[in-house]
């Protein structure tokens, strides 16, 4: 089992980093395609999530950890900010119109769709998303 | 990201290339919304070159084809492909939106 970690502060300016860090994780454990890509979007979700969320009025980090086992690429996504589980949000209505479709609540949805295992933890202090991608379902 | 517009009978094409995440949908909403300023009113949004699509791309898009909607006007996708498509189905765009094949076949079928 391979596990490789990055830690950065958590700010939108960082999301490239952390985008180029998954991208390698994916490529390492052998992640390609239409997997890698659910991979970098919700990674880019959650991490937006805690740069908005985790640290209001404040800066802090966000640590990053992927792991490739039997098969499935597990990465974990982990702060030391305020109690939120984004999980918790509302789906959007997906089939409401334009004019009537809400603006927010998009990002979580697409990680509960696009990703096969995704689950929240609260522990010593950090808030830890947990996402899981079968790699051969 | 790289975004460039033309217009073709009082149609402004906008071609999109790159990525659109969380640091550059910012880009497409200033460019359209510059666009919308300026009078235009129908657009075709080209994605043969994106690559990439996130939440923040479709807040973009669903938030500049509100202020378009309450004008009167309207835009309409072209070249919706791969992984932006998978996005696009995922959260039900293609269903509140006009997805053309081509640029050409959007503009014929807007003319």
């Amino acid at each position: 089992m391979k596990v490789t970690r990055m830690t950065c502060e958590a700010r939108i300016g960082n999301l490239e980093e952390v985008i180029n860090f998954v991208d390698g994780c994916a490529d390492r454990i052998g992640l390609t395609g239409i997997k890698k890509n659910k991979a970098l979007i919700a990674v880019e979700e959650a991490f937006v999530n805690v740069c908005h969320y985790a640290y209001p009025g404040a800066t802090g980090e966000v640590e990053l950890t992927c792991r490739g086992k039997n098969d499935a690429f597990e990465f974990e996504i982990a702060d030391n900010g305020i109690p939120f589980n984004m999980l918790s949000l509302p789906d959007p209505d997906t089939t409401a119109d334009i004019m009537e479709r809400k603006i927010g609540g998009l990002g979580v949805y697409l990680i509960r769709k696009l990703i096969d295992d995704v689950s929240y933890r609260r522990k010593d202090g950090q808030n830890i998303l947990r996402m899981v991608l079968h790699t051969r379902k | 990201m790289e975004i460039l517009s033309r217009t073709e009978n009082n149609i402004t094409v906008v071609t999109v290339t790159g990525r659109m995440d969380a640091l550059t949908a910012p880009d497409y909403q200033d460019k359209l919304n510059e666009l919308i300023a300026k009078g235009a009113t129908t657009f075709v949004v080209d994605f043969e070159g994106l690559d990439y699509i996130g939440s923040a791309g479709l807040r973009g898009i669903l938030s500049t084809a509100k202020a378009l909607k309450g004008k009167g006007g309207e835009v309409h996708f072209a070249n919706v492909k791969g992984a932006v498509k998978e996005v696009f189905e995922t959260s039900g765009f293609d269903s509140i939106f006009q997805i053309h094949d081509s640029v050409a076949s959007a503009l014929e079928g807007i003319g």
